[in-house]
């Protein structure tokens, strides 16, 4: 019996340590749940309006499309950074972790500076949060003013959690000789996520509104 | 799971792992764009373009989130949670459906009878 219930222990891992893993980790995990809720009800308060106007696809392929694609890869390569940034603390190699870290901040900040660029672009253009440039309309009447609001809404939320989490970075790139491993892969744990992000905003904003040839 | 539960001070997962699974996610969003180049009609696009982004959440979240070598008690707090959370989500959707056919009706109203 003793053997069943030690066995049983082990098994679910209850008691003391359930996750094995540390407080702050389990904290981040958390507020990645609730943040994925977030976009999640951004992206179908999207999915929701598109489902119900006429919408706009003003996307050319180029320049939009392959601009956002680049953008696209300058993120997931700084998810790789990252990631060697989290090998390399676990190896207790402090300074080369801090140097990935700091590429990877590079990245994020890279990622902003296009984005900003295609923001600006569109803005000249004349869209505006709950207005479409003229010519849009003519081109696809009577398609909602509400293309503006998700598109700067759902973009500039995941801009501003990038720059969040830049700013995250350069913090724990400053004070790695404090901190521990765990430190630094919670927030590579955030990076990632944001990354994640991007890979639904990406096809379901820029794709699926490509401008028909 | 035993063979990495013993060592969790170990970040596992080899630097060569991590680069091929950064290959694929590239691989992925190139076909995706790809897609887009060709211009599917946009009911396949949405179809095909939200499964390949699910895999790539999914490679994102057990590689390099590190998911998959927790214990399986974090696994299954976390995702089942959040899976049914955001299906939870699709119930909005009739209701966009409805406003759309109320709007057509509008523009289009039915010659038979006059309101």
């Amino acid at each position: 019996m003793a053997t069943e219930a030690q066995a049983i222990v082990s098994d679910w891992g209850g008691g003391v340590h359930p996750y094995r893993v540390g407080h702050r980790k389990l904290g981040m995990w958390l507020f990645i749940m609730s943040d994925s809720l977030t976009f999640s009800a951004l992206l179908m308060g999207y999915a929701y309006l598109r489902a119900s106007n006429v919408w706009p696809t003003p996307f050319k392929f180029y320049p939009s499309i392959v601009f956002s694609s680049v953008m696209t890869l300058v993120l997931l390569s700084s998810s790789l950074t990252m990631v060697f940034a989290v090998s390399a603390s676990s190896r207790g190699e402090k300074s080369k972790t801090r140097k990935w870290i700091i590429a990877t901040a590079v990245l994020g900040a890279t990622f902003i500076v296009l984005h900003m660029i295609e923001w600006n672009h569109l803005i000249a253009e004349g869209l505006r949060p709950f207005q479409l440039p003229e010519e849009w309309t003519k081109l696809w009447p009577g398609s909602t003013p509400l293309f503006g609001a998700t598109f700067f809404g759902i973009t500039g939320m995941h801009m501003f959690h990038v720059f969040t989490g830049c700013i995250y970075l350069l913090v724990v790139a400053a004070r790695v000789n404090k901190l521990n491993h765990e430190d630094v892969e919670i927030s590579g744990l955030y990076w990632h996520f944001v990354d994640l992000v991007w890979m639904f905003v990406f096809p379901l904003i820029y794709l699926l509104s490509i401008h028909p040839k | 799971m035993s063979a990495h539960a013993d060592s969790h001070e170990h970040f596992a997962g080899t630097n060569k792992l991590f680069i091929s699974i950064w290959i694929w996610l590239l691989a992925l969003t190139g076909f995706e764009v790809f897609l887009g180049y060709i211009q599917l009609p946009v009911v396949y696009m949405l179809v095909i373009l939200l499964g390949a982004s699910i895999v790539k959440a999914a490679l994102i979240v057990a590689y390099f989130m590190h998911l998959r070598f927790e214990r399986m008690n974090l696994i299954l707090t976390i995702v089942p949670a959040l899976v049914i959370c955001i299906c939870l989500l699709l119930v909005f959707f009739p209701d966009s459906f409805r406003s759309k056919n109320l709007r057509d009706e509008r523009a289009n109203p039915p010659t038979t009878e006059s309101h």
